[in-house]
């Protein structure tokens, strides 16, 4: 069995301190790809192939990362769609959401739509690869797993769930290649200079809390987080279904 | 007969003897270079065995005047021998001597057949049961054949009969002390030991000097392999020093390691590197295994990797670099370095630092501390103190050197209390603040020298900006690496330990004290200001200006035992059966102090970390800032101050 698989990597950044680090959950891609392919995993970076971070992926044991050289701010979308493609890439793994840049999460989704092949967020295990198909775990909220088939080639992100990187080695991290690419440079008109601010954390919601025993308060604390107010809309027309959207929407204060 | 029966024993015996030297020479060079100057070494040889060895020995008087007359005797009875009976020097006067020689000798190997009629668990058994009965038999029989010489019995004597029974003593005692000592008999510690002595790696432990930081990798040498993977990867003079062994086990009586039930036994250790560089399995190994690990199921050889073959990673990680083994030897081995040495390749090249290892190593990388927080919170510990900064001030007299327990709420107490006393002693002082980083001693010990030089490197950096007289640390830890370990790479200053320095301060009247009145105390000694420095005294100079009598523990000073929490122990975590705080806190226990003083972060929360009801521990800055008596500081007035309003809170 001889699948290609191919981890996408980006440059990430330590939570306290800012410092440039691989990025954890393209680590844990590395560390599913090495798991599954071995010295046969690809590694692949679309930016600055003189970034030293880069080399904490080596350190896991690579003998090379591929960098398609970017610079900063460049929409990666195009020219990772055609490297992918012409690589023969059977799976591809990625983090759920950068470190550093944009960080938007959306990634996978556009290069899944680009290609035109199925995504899998939240990856936890490949359990096999046959004719074609693999049988992976997608890891679910509250430790749940749901087994799903899917036909290759496959674009899959990891979170936490995927197994813990390995260490990264200085050894093999200074004797690795950084082997860079020269490829086409597409400007990104959406990320202008004003388009990004910084990120504000979102409200919470207040929590209410009505338990009147201690029963009560521990079903509350290990029930499954849910709105409440919601209801299952089932077999209804598309006309009925937006308009319990739409009063949802209004009644949250979404739309005024 | 017997005049030309002894020639050829002696004669072939020394021929095998010089042969199996060639061979053992050809083993250590297996090992890679090493600076030794090689002519200077050996002249200085005698008086290192004569007077550095023996210092270690004589702590025990028993087996040191034993080895005095064993050795001594062995080496005139082998000399005189050799020329009485190999070339026919039939000499009366002597014959005398070497009758002399091989009664001191005699004499020296009754008390080693004595002490091993009942052997203590540490020493191994197997072949080295067998020496003394060898020693006496080459002393006696040498004595029969000499008899003769001195004219005390008429030539001839006993016929036969003595000529056979002469001729095979004398077989037995050549075979075992001469060429016994080079084929890899239990002499072979005199042959291997002499050398090791001479061309050791720290030769500035001679002479009463101290060596005691880890030797730098040299990172731009990229055909320099990182750490030791295989036997041949150390040093020639570490393999000569592994040879060197006389499996006396006083290292496996001082390891805190062995005695947890840690998979570790130093004296193994040693055993196990002669076994790679030698070839062969563990099997015949005649003293205490790793516990938990029995014999026979570990082998290697010169060419094959060492850990998870002849050693297990465990062994290496049980390993809390307390340097007891080291100070115990009395071959003067260096285990530690060797243990650091197979670390660095486990986490240079394998990326395989176990538990906690690798988490640490990376918040070392990004953060600049151990605990992964964020570097801005470095002074958060002293936001009130209106502390100095270097950046600010430029130039001091003293730079009080925080470390990273700045981020750990226990040693923030230490750390205040140290701050008091300094400004007490109105001294001038000032810290780096967020300039500062981890020293990198938890780094280099974990095996990751890449990390360790790149913090020194940059904290070398930093210190060069600024001028200062001294370096003043309530980390051992930190103290030790900056004294010892950044000379290497071009930092050279003057450090003080805080008990050092607040001893000076007491010494030149600058503290105002009062009496110590919380009960009894005892000192632990933390490695890394003991047997790493050699500071015991101004600890208890200290704790003596208070008013405190130390109640001594049985291990204390050179002896002291480790909190267990050096070398990244805590971070690699090893099961064993008991933990090594906890055999602390029964030597702490035993005392029936109500109080022990300690001087180092790590011992702190070691030793914290034993379950109540236990005795206080205290730092001690804090003991002495507790009994600080400030003069100048007007009494905190108590303010009639402003009746608050409560807070409405909603």
């Amino acid at each position: 069995m001889s699948t290609k698989v191919i981890s996408l990597v980006s440059i990430g950044a330590h939570p306290s301190s800012g410092r440039a680090r691989r990025a954890e959950q393209d680590a844990r891609a590395v560390e599913l790809g090495l798991q599954l392919a071995g010295d046969n995993l690809q590694v692949v970076h679309a930016g600055d192939p003189r970034e030293e971070a880069l080399r904490a992926y080596l350190g896991m044991g690579l003998e090379h990362l591929d960098v398609l050289e970017q610079p900063a701010g460049a929409d990666v979308l195009g020219v990772l769609g055609d490297y992918l493609r012409q690589a023969g890439a059977q799976l591809v793994l990625t983090g759920s959401q950068a470190e550093t840049g944009e960080g938007s999460g959306m990634l996978p989704f556009l290069l899944a739509e680009k290609l035109g092949w199925p995504l899998v967020v939240g990856l936890a295990e490949v359990e096999s690869i046959e004719n074609g198909t693999a049988q992976v775990l997608q890891a679910l909220p509250r430790g749940q797993r749901r087994r799903l088939k899917v036909r290759l080639p496959l674009l899959a992100t990891v979170d936490n769930a995927a197994p813990k990187p390995r260490q990264s080695a200085f050894g093999p991290a200074r004797r690795g290649v950084l082997a860079e690419h020269q490829v086409a440079v597409v400007e990104d008109p959406v990320l202008g200079d004003d388009a990004l601010q910084p990120a504000r954390p979102r409200p919470k919601r207040l929590k209410v809390i009505k338990a009147k025993s201690g029963a009560d308060r521990m079903k509350a604390a290990t029930a499954k987080a849910s709105g409440g107010g919601g209801k299952v809309l089932k077999d209804v027309s598309p006309q009925e279904g937006a308009e319990a959207i739409l009063k949802l929407l209004v009644e949250e204060g979404v739309l005024r | 007969m017997l005049n030309t029966l002894l020639p050829i024993l002696l004669f072939t015996a020394l021929a095998l003897a010089v042969l199996g030297a060639l061979r053992r020479v050809r083993m250590w060079r297996r090992g890679r270079p090493s600076p030794v100057n090689l002519l200077a070494g050996l002249l200085a040889m005698p008086r290192r065995y004569l007077v550095d060895l023996h210092h270690v020995v004589e702590r025990d008087k028993y087996m040191s005047k034993t080895h005095v007359a064993t050795a001594g005797g062995f080496v005139l009875s082998a000399v005189l021998a050799v020329l009485v009976h190999g070339f026919g020097l039939h000499n009366q006067i002597l014959g005398y001597a070497l009758l002399v020689a091989t009664v001191i000798m005699f004499s020296g190997a009754l008390f080693v057949f004595k002490r091993r009629l009942n052997p203590p668990s540490r020493l191994s058994k197997g072949p080295w049961m067998r020496l003394p009965k060898s020693l006496l038999m080459f002393a006696a029989s040498f004595f029969i054949a000499t008899l003769p010489v001195a004219g005390i019995l008429p030539e001839g004597t006993g016929g036969w009969v003595l000529v056979a029974l002469l001729g095979v003593g004398v077989l037995w005692g050549v075979s075992e002390l001469f060429f016994g000592m080079t084929w890899g008999g239990p002499m072979k510690h005199a042959f291997a030991g002499a050398l090791h002595l001479a061309w050791h790696r720290r030769a500035e432990r001679f002479g009463g000097g101290r060596s005691t930081g880890l030797k730098p990798l040299d990172l731009e040498d990229r055909s320099a392999p990182l750490g030791v993977e295989k036997p041949a990867d150390f040093t020639w003079n570490q393999l000569l020093g592994f040879d060197a062994c006389v499996q006396c086990g006083k290292c496996e009586a001082m390891c805190p390691a062995f005695a947890a039930g840690q998979p570790l036994n130093p004296k193994k250790l040693i055993q196990d590197m002669v076994i790679g560089l030698a070839g062969g399995t563990d099997a015949n190994f005649a003293g205490s295994p790793y516990p938990g690990k029995p014999l026979g199921e570990h082998g290697g050889h010169p060419h094959q990797p060492i850990v998870n073959g002849l050693v297990d990673a465990e062994t290496l990680w049980s390993c809390t670099t307390c340097r007891a083994c080291v100070e115990e030897c009395p071959m003067m081995i260096e285990h530690v370095d060797a243990i650091v040495d197979m670390r660095r390749h486990l986490t240079l090249e394998k990326g395989a630092t176990p538990n906690k290892g690798a988490e640490v190593l990376d918040n070392l990388i990004a953060t600049d501390n151990p605990g992964g927080f964020a570097p801005g919170g470095r002074m958060n510990w002293a936001a009130d103190l209106s502390l100095k900064l270097m950046a600010d001030v430029k130039t001091t007299e003293v730079l009080f050197w925080v470390g990273d327990g700045a981020f750990d709420m226990r040693n923030q107490r230490t750390l205040r209390a140290f701050v008091k006393v300094l400004k007490a002693s109105g001294v001038d002082f000032a810290v780096l603040g967020l300039e500062e980083r981890d020293s990198g001693d938890v780094a280099r010990r974990l095996g990751d020298e890449a990390t360790f030089q790149q913090l020194a490197r940059r904290n070398i950096q930093t210190l060069a900006q600024y001028r200062f007289q001294r370096i003043v640390t309530c980390d051992p830890h930190s103290f030790h690496v900056l004294k010892n370990e950044y000379g290497a790479l071009g930092g050279e200053y003057q450090v003080q330990h805080h008990s050092t320095y607040i001893a000076e301060l007491i010494a030149a009247g600058k503290l105002n004290l009062g009496q110590h009145k919380g009960g009894s105390v005892t000192y632990h000694d933390p490695c890394y200001l003991g047997r790493y420095n050699g500071e015991y005294e101004a600890p208890r100079e200290v704790l003596r200006a208070l008013g405190i009598e130390v109640r001594e523990m049985e291990r204390s000073g050179f002896r002291s035992r480790c909190c267990g929490g050096g070398g990244g122990a805590p971070i690699t975590d090893i099961p064993g059966k008991q933990r090594i705080p906890d055999m602390r806190m029964d030597d702490i226990r035993e005392t029936a102090a109500e109080l022990v003083a300690v001087g180092c972060p790590q011992c702190t929360a070691m030793l914290e970390g034993v379950v109540e009801p236990r005795p206080q521990i205290k730092d001690l800055a804090e003991l002495v800032a507790d009994v600080l008596i400030e003069q100048d500081a007007p009494a905190p007035a108590t303010s009639p101050a402003a009746k608050r309003e409560p807070a409405e809170v909603h």
